[in-house]
């Protein structure tokens, strides 16, 4: 039986049920000190002298260092030439809660105790916390040398006015994609041991090989003498990508005092120092003709990028701008972006990172152009579908060729779980009973780029390269193990590489064993992000499980004198295909492959290892139809999602469960980002309001509703396991199903739009008139 | 300095400890067991719930000398018939109710309490009884399915 495709339960889970998982904060070596972060209380403002001489008295206090002690030390990697983020702060700060000083006690408590005793003396600069403002005339500058906030623009080719102009008509929004923190349960930390055989980092990153290469390089050691380890790593959601100062500045904290040296934000820290994610402004328009398709788009992309330029941040409107059309067949798309810097917490990715702002932007307009022309707004998005025959499809973007979907089916399979006539009959009936809430239903038709990436694509982001890696070795008794350079966060990586492995091995899932996260263990790897880990590190393990197994049964027909063609693998052995009973175990194929004496003499010990960096063609582009249904109290303006119903298509399932799992994982963030969350700051002083988990919204089980999952099932033609990725499927698709739900139960009172979050205030002063700030 | 003795999971210990000790940091870093997490330090997210003479407390809104006497439980020391695990583990298991586990004690020992109060709690009650934990991952259904398929294999404790 196959177990690819098969609800196989997860390797992962009986440690982390028991007690037993292994996060960072959960390892203390003897000895181990604890080093905090002296935050800007500023979101603007110059450094005019640190005085450190009263913590340096407290009870408990290692050291105390600031930005003038690592003046040998080169900015963080990433980011724009001299534009990087430095370690800490030296002449100015640039948001509340950059780091300005690093204190280092014998324990948590002591180094809280010592960072309110660290005086900084600050000259406090107006600060901006927008786009709108960072771009006004005369704002105050976070970068004096670029005489500007903008700090990269790519300009629009093409206005496309002479389509407009020649459209029936035209639907134009502005739209907020409001800034959102990552939050994932566990936040960034980091245990830093440099030891006289060398460093050894645990750090709670998606990416150790990544952070790795750029660490050892930063410090000037060789990468040999660089280990950094990944353990079990509590949720990433993207802002665990990123080069934080803390890993970088621990290391030289334990090498120069001898000791390891733990770092963990707490959450207050978190939410000001983790990276955020989305904070776009969309000019969007479209013409259309009078029957709803539509003929042009173009699309002006804002992205706020907070006080630096992160490497992933960056790249964020590049995505966006790829995908601005979605699923949609529009002949002639424009758009332009720029990024701009503002006194907030650097933004980079963020689950979906610059796809769910794309997708929101596309399904709300599709919606506008449905209400300006009276027709459904499901016929509208049938009637400018890409269609199923029309793949691989040249896009707007020479970058982008959507590889393979079916998105009519899609909407189909959605339309046949909603019944939506009888909904519609429902929503008709109670417009007009006071008595019933209002009823919406919104759809999204989305499709995002995932897989990430052909050669090129994640080099474009910092990265090394774009494969990822596996490796494969068979022990003596015929057991295996799998190394991955794809290291998870929660995906459940062991399960599913196990499962593909032991489809084309032959061996028992039990007896699959699945390393990851170690850079000295793993030769190397690229990391969990972009919906790559099936398509990837999982093709990776397809194919170097056929070529690993091509000297298996060598080895098998050379121990049964039999032809390699007749040689097949059943029930942990090797049979000689019909000859029944003929037959060698796979332990023993193992045991020859370590004995020279028994082996053919083309193969030579230790040949049953295979390893393999997967390079793919082309990214894949998983797409889906999601409904949701929204019951809006008339006298609170407080939404109900009644309903929320979510087909997907990523290709080839390898377990339906995880697969459910991301989805169901990634809707509920996306509902979040539409109903609950939103980074907010002071606009006249730049302090942050939402800086811990009191005044940010983090919905939990009450709050939520139960999803109703379909799957339709294209292949992604670029791997040979014709899979997609799914890990930001939902959280791409689910916001505008959302938000066009909730427009459309106010269609009565004229409403077009509502920007994120739509909390029932806003809701409110749309049915009652009033203008929403 | 206070001495506590508390009883951990059915072992007496006894600790010199700062007053100002949180229960969980004291959980973690003077018991050594690092089951329990902390999430955040407000007390909204619930990783820290542990049992507190068999009631469901957030550990980090408890100090060590305020569990001087009493017993304490954290998901090291609930176990069942499940190949050793409790139903609300298995549970977990078998309904995908965790992915990157780092919630997951915490909310493993909020299930159980919830369980050993109302054996058969509807969705409702169960959502509800869940409202302190947050997950990041799941998005929730399948936290309810787990809790749901505890209460029907019983050996809820």
């Amino acid at each position: 039986m196959s177990l690819v495709g098969a609800r196989v339960l997860r390797k992962e889970d009986p440690s982390l049920l028991t007690g037993h998982g292994r996060f960072v904060d959960d390892f203390a070596p003897i000895n181990t000190a604890f080093a905090q972060f002296v935050m800007s209380d500023q979101a603007h403002a110059k450094i005019l002298s640190i005085d450190i001489s009263e913590t340096l008295k407290m009870p408990g206090v290692l050291g105390v260092w600031t930005a003038a002690d690592f003046t040998s030390f080169p900015n963080l990697p990433g980011g724009l030439p001299d534009l990087e983020r430095p370690l800490l702060a030296h002449d100015r700060v640039r948001w509340a809660g950059e780091p300005v000083a690093i204190v280092v006690a014998e324990n948590r408590y002591q180094a809280a105790d010592a960072i309110p005793t660290v005086v900084v003396n600050y000259e406090t600069l107006d600060a901006v916390t927008n786009v709108d403002e960072a771009t006004a005339p005369g704002a105050p500058l976070l970068f004096e040398s670029e005489n500007s906030n903008v700090l990269t623009k790519v300009p629009m080719l093409d206005d496309l006015e002479k389509h407009f102009s020649k459209s029936h008509g035209r639907a134009h929004l502005r739209i907020v994609n409001q800034r959102c923190a990552v939050v994932p349960i566990e936040t960034v930390g980091c245990l830093a041991d440099w030891t006289q055989e060398g460093l050894t980092l645990w750090a709670t990153t998606q990416a150790p090989h990544h952070l790795r290469n750029k660490l050892a390089s930063w410090l000037d050691v060789s990468q040999n003498l660089c280990r950094v380890v990944a353990p079990d790593v509590g949720g990433g959601f993207g802002a665990k990508i990123v080069w934080y100062p803390e890993f970088f500045v621990a290391p030289l904290l334990s090498k120069w005092l001898r000791r390891p040296v733990k770092f963990v934000q707490t959450r207050s820290e978190a939410m000001v120092q983790m990276t955020h994610g989305r904070d776009q402004v969309h000019e969007i328009e479209v013409g259309f003709e009078k029957n709803g398709k539509i003929n042009a788009l173009r699309m002006v992309i804002s992205q706020n990028l907070g006080a630096f330029g992160d490497p992933t941040g960056l790249g964020l409107a590049v995505l966006t701008g790829w995908m601005a059309a979605g699923c949609y067949k529009i002949p002639h798309v424009s758009t332009s972006f720029r990024t701009v810097v503002t006194n907030t917490t650097p933004v980079a990715a963020y689950r979906g990172a610059g796809r769910p702002e794309a997708t929101f932007s596309i399904e709300r307009i599709i919606d506008l152009v449905a209400l300006r022309t009276g027709i459904d707004p499901v016929k509208v998005r049938q009637l400018n579908f890409i269609q199923p025959k029309e793949f691989p499809y040249e896009t707007h973007n020479e970058a982008v060729v959507y590889d393979s979907g079916d998105f009519p089916q899609a909407l189909d399979e959605c339309l046949r779980l909603l019944d939506y006539d009888a909904i519609k009959a429902e929503q008709a009936r109670n417009l007009h009973d006071k008595t019933k809430p209002l009823i919406g239903i919104g759809f999204s038709c989305w499709l995002e780029i995932a897989g990430f990436g052909p050669n090129g694509s994640l080099e474009g982001f910092g990265h090394l390269a774009s494969w990822e890696s596996a490796q494969i070795r068979i022990a003596p008794d015929g057991s295996a193990t799998v190394f991955i350079g794809s290291s998870p966060h929660g995906q459940g990586h062991e399960t599913f590489v196990a499962q593909i492995a032991s489809d084309e091995l032959g061996i028992p899932f039990e007896r699959i064993s699945v390393i990851h996260g170690d850079t000295a263990t793993v030769i190397q790897g690229i990391g969990t992000m972009g919906s790559r880990g099936v398509p990837t590190v999982g093709s990776a393990v397809k194919v170097s499980s056929e070529r690993l197994m091509v000297r298996a049964k060598k080895i098998a027909a050379h121990l049964l004198e039999a032809s390699e063609s007749d040689i097949e693998v059943k029930d942990n052995a090797f049979n000689v295909r019909g000859t029944p009973g003929k037959k060698v175990s796979w332990s023993d194929v193992a045991t020859t492959s370590f004995q020279p004496l028994r082996l053919p003499p083309e193969l030579q010990a230790g040949t049953l290892e295979e390893r393999l960096f997967h390079e793919s063609p082309n990214f894949s582009y998983p797409s889906g139809a999601y409904a949701c249904v929204v019951e809006v109290d008339r006298r609170t303006g407080k939404t109900k999602i009644r309903n929320m119903i979510v087909v997907d298509d990523c290709g080839t399932v390898i377990n339906p469960l995880l697969a459910e799992g991301q989805v169901h994982g990634g809707v509920a963030q996306g509902i979040a980002q539409a109903l609950f969350e939103q980074v907010s700051y002071d606009p006249s002083s730049g302090q942050p309001i939402t800086a811990n988990l009191i005044d940010y919204l983090i919905p939990s089980a009450p709050d939520m509703p139960n999803y109703t999952a379909g799957r339709i099932t294209t292949l992604c033609p670029n791997n040979p396991l014709g899979a997609k990725g799914i890990g930001e499927s939902g959280a791409v698709g689910s916001p505008p199903a959302v938000v066009n739900a909730i427009v459309n139960a106010l269609s009565s009172f004229g409403v077009e739009h509502i920007d994120m979050p739509v909390t029932p205030e806003k809701v409110w002063h749309a049915m009652n008139g009033r203008k929403n700030s | 300095m206070t001495t506590v003795r508390i009883t951990i999971n059915g072992t007496a210990q006894k600790h010199d400890v700062e007053d100002r000790t949180l229960l969980i940091h004291y959980i973690r870093e003077n018991s050594r067991l690092t089951g329990a997490h902390i999430g955040c330090d407000t007390s909204n997210c619930g990783a820290c719930t542990v049992l507190l003479n068999g009631e469901a407390v957030k550990s980090c809104t408890v100090l060590a000398v305020q569990a001087d006497g009493e017993e304490v439980t954290t998901v090291e020391g609930i176990s069942g018939n499940f190949n050793g695990l409790s139903a609300v583990q298995e549970g977990f298991r078998q309904e995908h109710g965790l992915q990157c586990g780092y919630c997951t004690p915490g909310m493993v020992m909020a299930c159980t309490a919830l369980l050993k109060e109302n054996p058969k709690p509807s969705e409702h009650e169960i959502r509800h009884a869940l409202e302190g934990n947050i997950c990041r991952c799941t998005g929730y259904e399948m936290i309810v399915n787990s809790v749901r398929w505890a209460s029907e294999h019983g050996d809820a404790q």
